[in-house]
Parts: C-alpha cells; structure tokens; sequence
C-alpha cells in the first residue's frame, strides 16, 4: 500500500475526528472548548499519528491481475471463457465493495482475454471493468479513447498489455492517492481471487503430480500473507473485515501446504545482465488439499460475482 | 474554538497539499520510474511515496520462477543517489545497489518462486543543522516470460 495513501487515510480520520469535534462544540466562535475534549482529541491525533508512522513505510504488493494472468497463460494452461465472470453481471454490482472486487476480476478476466488473443471479449471486458471503475467514481481510469486504441490495435499484443497494465495503474493510484486505500485493497483481493479460481478450474485432476499449473497454484501460499496484511491494513473497514474473514479460511488451507526452499544464492550473469536466484524448492500438496482449496477458491468468488 | 481552529486549519491545509504531492509522485512515477522498465511488462501496480533523508521503506512481494523481472527505483532529483536492497525470507542481502554505483534498475529472475522484501533508503546527506530534504521515491516492477 501507498504510503501516502495510508498518510491520505489516516489525515481522513483524523479530519472526521475533528470535525466530530467541531460538531459537539457547535464550532461557535468564542466558546471555549471543555478542555476535557481537548486532551481526548490530542490523545486520538497522537494515535493516529502514531498508525500513520507505523505504517507508512511498508508496501504489500499482491500480484496484479496482468500478472495473475500471464502465470496462468505460461503454466501452458488453456483459455476457457466459461470460466471468466460474464459481463451482464455487471449491472448487478451496485454497492462499492461489489464494484471494487469486480474490477478487479473484469481486470484479471481482460487480461487473460488479452493473452489469448480473445479480441471481441477484450474489448466486452474492458467496457466491464470501465463500467466498474466509473461506478467507483474514478476519474480518466479507463476513458473511451483507451478502448478506441485497443480496437485499434486489437493484434498488437505489446499495446494491448500496455493499455490494460496503465489503465490498472490509473484506476489503483487514483484510489491510493485519493485516500481510499481499502477500495485498492479490495480491487486487487478481486484480481488475485479471480487469477487463483481461473486456475483451479484449468487443473486436470488425471494430471495432477508434476502439473505446472498446481505449481503456480502452489507458489500462491507465498502471496497469501501479504494479501492479509495488506487488508489489515485496511483493517475496520466493514467491507474489508468481511472479506479477512473469507481469507482466512483460504490461508487455513494454504497453511497445509509444505513449501521447503535451500538457501537462495544470487549469481550474476554478465551475458544476459542478470541476476539469477537460484534455489531448490520442495513442494507438497495432496490431490485432497488441492480440493478443499479448490472448493474455497469457488465459493469465495462466487460469493464476490453473485 | 481557537484550540479547533488551531488544529483544523492545519489538517485542512496538510490535506490539500497531501492530494498535491500525490499527483505530483503520480507524474513522476510515469515520467521518471514507468520508461525505465523499457522491454518489460509493467505489471500495472503503483507504489510511490514520499520520503524524508534517512528514512526507509519496505516492500513485500511474491516472484514467480517463470518470469524475468525488472525493478526499477527512482527518487527525486533533489534527494541524494537511493539505495536499495533485496532480502529472502531469510533476511539474506542477496543484492544491494550500492554495490552497483546505486543503479535505479535491476533484472532478475528466479530458479523457484520466491518472496523477497525490498528495503528502499534515502541516504541522508543534509549537514546537522539543515533541513532534512525530502521527496517523491517510486517503485515499479516490470516482468516478460523467461527466455
């Protein structure tokens, strides 16, 4: 998360604090504040101060919905349209929450249109997610000339991931830095959620053991904890605590899966100019965890595009 | 009321040049940090923020064995040259910047997914006595398939 956003949002409820203030005293001039209300005010202000130090150093960064997308695409999994969240639900979303997570899963659901060169749904999903981000109130998000040039460009894979990384980007900053860092949190939980549904449902369960996709499936137990924190940080937020809940149940699963790593050892290679890291990793999930995850995955988005 | 007023005025003000400053890192994140991932995927997540001399930030994020990545890192042209360091769970260094002239740029990739913690510090180069210099610092993280 942002910090200045934290910073945004914790000004945010230092400003209703106040104003709360100013209520109770009927903000009427030259009437002295009982000082009682004073101390209670430059208590919560030191408090608030005291999150905001706290927390503005630290950035949770989930995988974005492009990303989400192109770890499905290359774990050689194949598209299936029947799986993304149709875009006549849209006019069913009227609440923020709902509008926040479906953008983020209209922005996972593009991107994997995108990657599978699935033109007409493209631009269908863009208007979706477009519909969302102006449902939030997000100003030049996602505008009519950045669909024009996606129909421009509709076989020009590089412009289109790059529309759809910036017009992601407008939509998370402008939540961020326009103090509403717990929509941004939602907007990616619906992304990262969407990504790890799409996923499960590719899975050949009669090609479980050495299956790319588990794999990546797998490498999602990392991400889980900075999902976490990053909505605690959030935390309060009645939309948000909802959704810790359902998280919860997820990581309670994730946590039965074994992930052992050797140390990692950086080396550089001067051909390429890169740093590798390399290390062993050692990964154990049964057929019957994968299941059980499978099933919470479902029902917890299913829960997001009803 | 002068007690209100007393810590009004000044949140009212720290708010409105709060949602300046945030445009402003908005514009130098695209300006300055966006080119640098040149021939990579930015992934399309934002992270910027404002820091003081001496002051650190952390970042957390999963990287996947499939990918090249690229992280780019640049602070104001006012702040001194920003260093940076990568960890592993282990709060291992596996590379630090400063080591490299204090590059704004790194590729990587990874022989399994890993988490690593990025520590972003703006060194402190302000005598004792003078204002500590702050400004704009971004974060962005750019990725393509592996070759």
């Amino acid at each position: 998360m942002n910090k200045q956003l934290r910073i945004g949002s914790g000004i945010g409820i230092g400003i209703v604090l106040l104003l709360g203030v100013c209520l109770l005293t009927n903000c009427k001039g030259g009437t002295k504040a009982p000082q009682e209300d004073l101390k209670v005010d430059i208590k919560d202000k030191e408090a608030i101060l005291q999150d905001i130090k706290q927390a503005e150093k630290i950035f949770q960064a989930l995988p974005s919905p492009l990303e989400s997308a192109m770890l499905i695409k290359s774990a050689g999994a194949r598209f299936e349209a029947k799986l993304l969240n149709p875009v006549s639900n849209g006019n069913n979303y009227v609440t923020n929450k709902a509008m926040a997570l479906n953008l983020g899963i209209y922005t996972c659901d593009l991107s994997f249109a995108s990657l599978y060169e699935q033109t007409q749904l493209l631009i269908d999903y863009m208007n979706a997610a477009k519909k969302m981000a102006d449902g939030l109130g997000i100003l030049k998000a996602i505008e009519q000339e950045d669909i024009d040039r996606l129909e421009e460009n509709i076989n020009n894979s590089e412009v289109i991931m790059d529309i759809v990384s910036q017009t992601f980007m407008n939509s998370n900053s402008y939540l961020e830095d326009n103090g509403q860092p717990a929509t941004a949190a939602i907007v990616l939980t619906g992304g990262w959620i969407e990504g790890l549904y799409i996923s499960t449902q590719l899975v050949d369960m009669n090609d479980f053991n050495g299956n790319k996709l588990v794999g990546r499936i797998i490498d999602q137990k990392l991400s889980i904890d900075i999902l976490i924190n990053l909505l605690n940080s959030s935390k309060g937020n009645p939309a948000v605590d909802e959704i810790i809940v359902q998280v919860t149940r997820l990581k309670n699963v994730f946590d039965k899966i074994k992930i052992d790593t050797t140390p990692v050892r950086p080396e550089y290679d001067p051909e390429s100019k890169t740093t590798v890291l390399k290390s062993e990793i050692k990964t154990d999930m049964t057929p019957e965890v994968f299941m059980e995850l499978s099933k919470i995955v479902m029902e917890i988005r299913n829960s997001f595009v009803i | 009321m002068r007690s209100v007023k007393t810590i009004l005025l000044p949140a009212f003000m720290l708010i409105a040049i709060t949602g300046y400053v945030n445009a402003q890192c908005k514009a130098f994140a695209k300006r300055e940090c966006l080119p640098k991932l040149i021939s990579y995927t930015h992934d399309g997540n934002y992270h910027a923020a404002v820091l003081v001399e001496g002051e650190e930030a952390e970042l957390y994020k999963t990287f996947y064995s499939d990918m090249d990545y690229r992280v780019s890192i640049v602070g104001d042209e006012k702040l001194p040259d920003i260093e940076f360091r990568v960890l592993d769970a282990n709060k291992n260094v596996l590379y630090s910047n400063k080591d490299k002239n204090f590059s704004n740029t790194w590729d990587f990739k990874l022989q399994s997914s890993q988490q690593l913690k990025f520590v972003i510090k703006v060194p402190s180069a302000t005598r004792s006595g003078q204002t500590p210099l702050s400004g704009c610092v971004a974060i962005m993280f750019g990725f393509k398939l592996k070759r």
